[in-house]
């Protein structure tokens, strides 16, 4: 199993989640965050001083998925997140060491 | 007594009461998340406070028998003597309550103004000592130089209808003394520090604006043509200056703001003050118009200056009051208000050389006595909050509270 770790736009999630579900991902969990990369952040004014915002606010959503579907996962978010502009946002992929469901004790992929 | 003088008088009173709540709602959006609760907190115990003082001696030193035109006795302590009926020299058709109480608002919210200058970094306890000292030793004065009887400016023909001296001059001044002792925020000029709520600042603006008209048209304590003229003059001087401030700052910072309309709103408020009882509409146009681009240009004046004045005190009731009490002296006119003088567009450039002297005097008044009463805090009890709480925020470090909890 592998988690897989995607910072994107924040208007992208609608889409993702619905990539996502239709690959039978059941279920994520959403953070807002901020960041930046390469993306330069805004200019804000207040009462004529000019302050620059380097932080962009973004989503992370966290998925844990067998092994063998991750490369449609990532390709569903990458297809759902894209828009061309720089600030798209990134993917990252992790080893999981064990997932366990609370409720009912299931472990491994059962939990999943 | 008259029953549509004492409507309109306590109704007033009641508008101008809201303007302090309202002062904490357009100071508390502008100040850091973590200082929210401590910001609010200020001008709700001015409330508390200075309404004690003005009730046990406060209106009585402002308004009372007069020593020397310089201060009223203690005739009036625990307003003594005050009652229902009348009194022959405040509003002489309302009950005499009635006009103390319209005046505690005043001397309520005048203090409440100069915490702006302290925001974020104030010690609770020496700000309760301030405010106290400052209301007893600047306000109460100033008060009955001009609007108390026999007091020696409003004998010289000082002309202030509703407060452009008393309130606004004497808060700005004073909040420069203030920004200028207390020092500046740790991380000022270095860090941002960007208004954490406009809602809540455009929504105080909303009741200052509203409140506003209690605070000028109440001051012809009577329900008469000069009280609609305060009422109208005071809507476009606020109206002009709220746009004329979007206009110069969309040129000069290429986007027209929230936060630039509502303080040009304000700013216009500010300067009408003391001429809304004396000036027609067209030159409250003219007069809001100004108000926006010369307070607009007092904010930018700040950063070159380097004061931390948190709230922009001085550049909105300071700038905004010294150029509302010399247009008083321009704009006057026996036309509107014939108890009055005409001002310099009205064939008297005296009345310009009066209000100046005013200005000058209460500009002086107000800092010297500031700088006093704070230094005396400072030895008694340390007017700063020590660093660690001050990067902790007010609302912890003070009050164990925290502001938003979702």
């Amino acid at each position: 199993m592998k988690k897989i770790e995607a910072v994107i736009k924040p208007f992208a999630l609608d889409a993702v989640k619905e990539g996502l579900s239709n690959l039978g991902v059941q279920g994520m969990t959403v953070s807002e965050v901020k960041g930046f990369g390469r993306q330069r952040g805004h200019r804000e004014v207040y009462r004529g001083a000019e302050y620059q915002v380097d932080f962009v606010s973004k989503l992370k959503i966290e998925v844990v998925a067998a092994s063998s579907l991750v490369p449609e996962v990532v390709d569903a978010i990458k297809e759902k997140a894209w828009t061309g502009q720089i600030g798209d946002g990134k993917i990252f992929i992790y080893p999981v060491e064990e997932v366990i469901r609370i409720r009912t004790g299931e472990t491994g992929e059962d939990a999943l | 007594m008259n029953a549509a003088d004492t409507v309109f008088v306590m109704v007033s009173a009641g508008l101008v009461m809201l303007m302090t709540p309202g002062l904490a709602l357009f100071y508390g959006g502008m100040v850091r998340r973590k200082n929210v609760l401590g910001t609010l907190m200020q001008s709700f115990m001015v409330l508390g406070i200075i309404t004690l003082e003005w009730v046990l001696w406060g209106y009585s030193m402002a308004f009372g028998p007069d020593y020397g035109g310089v201060i009223g006795g203690l005739e009036w302590f625990a307003l003594s003597g005050v009652g229902t009926s009348p009194s022959p020299d405040y509003g002489s058709t309302v009950p005499h309550l009635a006009f103390m109480i319209f005046q505690c608002m005043f001397a309520v919210i005048t203090p409440a103004l100069v915490t702006g200058a302290f925001a974020e970094r104030m010690k609770f306890s020496a700000f309760l000592l301030f405010i106290l000292a400052w209301a007893t030793f600047v306000y109460n004065p100033l008060c009955h130089w001009v609007w108390g009887v026999g007091g020696w400016m409003g004998r010289m023909g000082a002309m202030d209808f509703a407060g452009g001296t008393v309130v606004h001059i004497s808060s700005g001044v004073s909040a420069l003394a203030a920004a200028l002792f207390v020092g500046k925020r740790l991380g000022y000029g270095t860090a941002a520090f960007i208004p954490h709520n406009l809602p809540m600042t455009i929504t105080g603006a909303a009741l200052l604006w509203f409140g506003w008209f209690g605070f000028n048209a109440g001051s012809a304590l009577a329900s008469n043509g000069l009280a609609a003229n305060a009422f109208v003059v005071t809507h476009i001087a606020s109206s002009a200056a709220a746009v004329s401030w979007v206009l110069v700052e969309w040129r000069h910072r290429g986007k027209p703001t929230t936060l630039g309309a509502v303080s040009g709103a304000v700013a216009g408020l500010v300067a009408i003050t003391p001429a809304s009882g004396f000036v027609g509409t067209t030159s409250a146009l003219v007069i809001g118009g100004l108000a926006g681009l010369f307070c607009y240009g007092g904010v930018l004046i700040k950063g070159a200056l380097g004061y931390d004045d948190s709230l922009d005190v001085v550049a909105i009731h300071g700038l905004g009051g010294i150029w509302g009490a010399l247009a008083t002296g321009l704009f006057a006119s026996t036309a509107v208000n014939p108890d009055g003088v005409n001002g310099l567009f009205f064939g008297n450039p005296g009345q310009l050389w009066t209000q100046f002297l005013t200005v000058v005097v209460t500009m002086g008044f107000a800092f010297g006595m500031t700088l006093l009463i704070l230094k005396v805090i400072d030895l008694l009890v340390g007017v700063r909050m020590p660093r660690e709480e001050e990067v902790k925020g007010m609302d912890l470090a003070l009050h164990s509270e925290t502001g938003y909890s979702f």
